[in-house]
């Protein structure tokens, strides 16, 4: 047993434990000592999955856990997506009643979301699932307010229904194949009853768009980065979404032809892209139309997920869009961090005088998650059209193009207000109303660059790879 | 070299845009010199740069993204350059007409910069992706202009062109995708996919390509059916941003049929021409049709532009019409298609600024408030009566020129195009009747106490007053310059 390399999730899992144990001792004008720790394990955790890029594929403890290039991608990109949001959080979370907590649930979610990205068993799979969702239910719970137990609830009852779901879809696709492990899988399952192989396909495929974030789990996306603390809900908008994805390319591609998965995969990826669409054109306040808006993202990148069997690239552009999108997002939530009272989009006006920089941010990000070229998603954007269309599903591509006219409606929406003058019911400009510490706001504008310079940089890199 | 032209611009924009110190007036003063230097440099650019292995001049390439077949590619030839020359100059119009400018002119002066490195860099780009992202870019420049200086209903008027040109730019990006999956090996190279043979994909795949490719450019453009957006868009942008999307965004669709439809998928062009000619004829009667109407001057002069734009339409569609000998009539259709993008970029570029005065001076685009007003302000007239008469075609000014050899190509090659020349007829009629009912006659209305133009804007005027004259007089270097492009892409359309 190769424990050695599994050392960035050892090195979650512990800073976990630690942050939790150390807490509980710790003094409450110490609790900053747990912020700092977690932040260096999630450094540590990533660099250690940064090692392991280059490797070749291989899999461990009798073919249950990849190590393969998607793992690799998830393994750096939730431990530094998580490091943001404790960056982000800074307000929201040091000096809080449950500080030590929080950071303990964060690395154990973030941990759960690796897992599910590196399993290539359906029981491993399983256990990620419930690692990555039981921390969440508490997470959003946090901030205590009626609307956040409410949140708090809906996550929880749609979390264990699609999970029983999914344990459903794990039994029925376990008892088929005689095997849980993905190896073989494929093979196994070809010669068996198609509608028990359908309906277990469906099931887990369904089961996990909880995690996605995809319809038909979506419902507790809105609520909960409405209701929950800033930071989490960029934390929960951005992290599960990274594992969950892989996940489902993983899954995908050992279904049996005698299943048209793709199909449904692309149904999804549709049926997500406009109701997340249609839902965000009617918001009016910003962190439930930044919810909706990620539901409408993981349409596009549920694009490459239907073709990741007919087009070579697919994997790749979706791991590009994943890290992608993971920074603009980011971006975004960082720059509603830095207002927490401004919590409605008329809340806003005045904010582009007063604040140029992070309304700068503001705007690349937004055109960024439009697909305006040369920011971030317009790089992964190409790469999911290019892919989808030569998978040979260009019915696709056009109405993921034909849904990212209606994005521009909502995104714009999120822009203009930041223009307007202040009228006398809005909020005042001066010190009288809080604002984000300077950190804040110096990690707004930073990510807001990365989302410009991403384009030339990332794609760079990716292409690197790809060669 | 054409790097430096292509980003000095926004050099200058970001260093305006960040410089909170700067007093309003030098702002003005220093976008007007990066608008002169740049022009400059492209002068001499023009005259001294060789022409290389691909038949591209000052081409720069640097491997970008090699794996996906794209690279940092640029270089001018005789299409690309007439429309950077032009860019440069009406920018430096834009710059002198903006110099007492009060409203917020630091940012101003910076969008504009920006705009300016996004029209270049689609006019020199020889990649898809580049072409692309400058394409895209545009759209987003001219969007803050409208939204943040323009006036009545902008915001409204702004989301709605946004949205449109999107969908347009949306429309395109999936016809590159097509493109660069039918090359063989992929590539996004705008030179490789022009050369012969290199689309490899069946006539099917091929003819949706196209369609895709024409409906994102005949957004731009704008063409009839798709000219929704362009009149309320051109009515509530402020005067200069109204010159910028009329004289250089409007080109950015005519550009991409000659540079990208017809070189690149030359069978389905030819098989669709009729397609586009009809498209043609329809726009510049339409456009004619509907200008008649508007009593709204702004209105009159965005729906001339459809007018003159479904002009380049006719001849580039009419272009595509191969028979027996028609190489040379050809030729002339797609050079009085550039040439005609040159001078409507001139002319109406002119025509905007005139409308702006209206407004500046008393707040109201209303023909019929006015009457008389070569009385108080005859300047004003005779720049309004020169530049109208170049737009409806008169032989001395550069409209002519292009006119004349759009309509002689197309009919040698389509002979009903004839159908389209009662545009011109209707364009003199409104143009005539607008100038007799706004400047002849009795003082009245709004024209009492008009104030004349003042320096800065008779300077701009001038420049671009200039020009039109003196292609309409000595047409040789211009029609020198776009011959040789002309004549490779008609060789390139033969079977």
């Amino acid at each position: 047993m190769d424990y050695a390399a599994l050392a960035p999730e050892i090195v979650l899992l512990a800073a976990a434990v630690l942050v939790l144990l150390g807490g509980s001792f710790l003094p409450r004008n110490r609790q900053i000592i747990t912020r700092w720790f977690s932040l260096g394990a999630l450094g540590v955790s990533a660099a250690a999955g940064l090692a392991g890029l280059a490797g070749m594929p291989e899999f461990i403890f009798s073919g249950s856990y990849a190590l393969d290039t998607s793992t690799a991608v998830v393994r750096v990109l939730a431990p530094l997506a998580t490091l943001v949001v404790i960056l982000l959080g800074r307000h929201e979370f040091i000096g809080s009643v449950r500080e030590s907590e929080t950071y303990a649930l964060l690395l154990l979610a973030t941990l759960g979301t690796v897992v599910i990205g590196g399993a290539t068993d359906l029981l491993v799979l399983v256990a990620g699932y419930l690692l990555a969702s039981i921390p969440l239910y508490a997470l959003i719970g946090l901030s205590r307010s009626g609307a956040a137990a409410e949140a708090t609830l809906k996550t929880y009852l749609i979390g264990a229904l699609f999970g029983v779901l999914l344990m459903a879809g794990v039994t029925l696709l376990t008892g088929l194949a005689a095997t849980s492990s993905y190896q073989g899988m494929a093979e196994a399952l070809s010669t068996a009853p198609v509608v028990a192989v359908a309906g277990g396909a469906v099931a887990v495929l369904i089961g996990l768009t909880f995690k996605a974030g995809a319809v038909p789990g979506h419902f507790w996306i809105p609520d909960a980065s409405e209701a929950a603390g800033i930071a989490i809900a960029a934390f929960l908008t951005t992290v599960p979404k990274i594992g969950a994805l892989v996940a489902l390319g993983r899954l995908i591609e050992v279904m049996p032809g005698t299943v048209d998965v793709p199909l449904l995969v692309a149904i999804l990826a549709v049926a997500s892209m406009t109701v997340g669409n249609l839902a965000a054109l009617a918001q009016n306040n910003v962190r439930r139309l930044l919810g909706w808006s990620t539901v409408s993202q993981v349409g596009y990148l549920l694009m490459p997920l239907a073709v990741i069997t007919t087009s070579d690239g697919a994997a790749l552009a979706l791991l590009a869009y994943i890290g992608l999108y993971a920074l603009t997002n980011l971006a975004l939530f960082a720059v509603v961090a830095c207002f927490p009272k401004r919590a409605e989009l008329d809340d806003w006006p005045g904010v582009a005088r007063a604040h140029p920089w992070l309304t700068g941010t503001l705007i690349v990000s937004a055109l960024s998650l439009v697909g305006t070229p040369p920011t971030a998603v317009f790089i992964g954007k190409v790469a999911v059209f290019t892919v989808a269309w030569d998978g040979g599903m260009p019915w696709l591509v056009v109405v993921a193009a034909a849904n990212s006219v209606l994005s521009l409606v909502y995104y714009l929406r999120l822009i203009r207000p930041a223009f307007r003058t202040p009228g006398p019911g809005s909020a005042p400009m001066d010190g009288s109303v809080p604002e984000a510490p300077r950190t804040v706001k110096a990690t707004a504008a930073i990510l807001g660059a990365a989302v410009l310079a991403a384009g030339v940089a990332v794609t760079g890199m990716w292409m690197a790879t790809h060669a | 070299m054409l790097s430096i032209i292509l980003f000095f611009p926004v050099i200058v924009g970001v260093a305006l845009a960040v410089w909170r110190g700067l007093p309003a007036r030098a702002g003005g003063l220093v976008w007007l010199a990066a608008t002169i230097i740049d022009l400059a440099l492209l002068m001499v650019l023009t005259a001294t740069a060789g022409t290389g292995v691909n038949g591209l001049k000052a081409e720069e390439r640097v491997n970008w993204m090699p794996q996906l077949g794209s690279s940092y590619h640029l270089g001018v030839d005789g299409f690309s350059l007439p429309l950077l020359l032009l860019t440069g100059v009406i920018f430096v119009a834009c710059a002198i007409w903006s110099l007492r400018e009060n409203d917020r002119p630091r940012p101003q002066a910076a969008l504009f910069l920006f705009l300016q490195t996004t029209c270049l860099g689609l006019f020199a780009a020889q990649d898809l992706i580049l072409f692309f992202v400058f394409f895209d870019l545009s759209i987003v420049g001219m969007y803050f202009v409208i939204a943040g200086w323009g006036h009545g209903n902008n915001r409204r008027s702004a989301l709605l062109f946004f949205l449109y040109t999107f969908l347009g730019s949306l429309a395109l990006l999936l016809g590159f995708i097509g493109l660069y999956l039918g090359a063989d090996p992929h590539t996004f190279d705008m030179v490789e996919l022009s050369q012969r043979g290199a689309f490899t994909g069946t006539p099917v795949a091929a003819g949706f390509v196209l369609a895709a490719i024409v409906l994102g450019l005949a957004v731009k453009t704008p063409t009839f059916p798709f000219h929704s957006w362009l009149a309320p868009a051109h009515t509530d942008a402020p005067t200069i941003g109204s010159v910028v999307l009329a004289s250089l965004m409007l080109k950015m669709g005519t550009y991409g049929f000659v540079r990208i439809a017809m070189p690149m998928l030359p069978d389905t062009w030819r098989s669709w021409a009729w397609v586009i000619v009809i498209v043609g004829i329809v726009s510049v009667i339409f456009g004619a049709l509907v200008a008649l109407v508007q009593t709204n001057i702004k209105r009159m002069i965005a729906f001339t532009s459809i007018n003159h734009m479904g002009y380049v339409i006719l001849a580039v569609g009419a272009a595509g019409v191969v028979g027996r000998n028609t190489a040379e009539a050809q030729q002339l259709a797609i050079a009085g298609a550039v040439t005609q993008m040159v001078s409507h970029g001139l002319i109406t570029g002119a025509l905007f600024l005139l409308a702006g005065v209206f407004y500046d001076r008393t707040g109201s685009y209303d023909l019929g408030k006015y009457g008389g007003l070569a009385g108080p302000a005859p300047r004003f007239a005779g720049f309004f009566a020169v530049a109208a008469f170049a737009s409806l075609g008169l032989p001395g000014f550069s409209g002519f020129i292009a006119e004349f050899q759009v309509f002689t190509g197309s009919i040698g090659t389509v002979p009903w195009a004839l159908l389209a020349l009662p545009g011109i007829l209707i364009t003199a009629v409104l143009f005539l009747r607008a100038f007799q009912r706004v400047f002849t006659g009795e003082t009245k209305g709004l024209s009492v106490g008009f104030p004349d133009l003042h320096r800065r804007e008779t300077m701009a005027l001038t420049v671009l007053m200039v020009l039109v004259v003196l292609i309409g007089i000595v047409p040789g270097p211009l029609l020198g310059m776009i011959a040789p492009a002309a004549e490779l892409l008609v060789g390139n359309l033969q079977p």
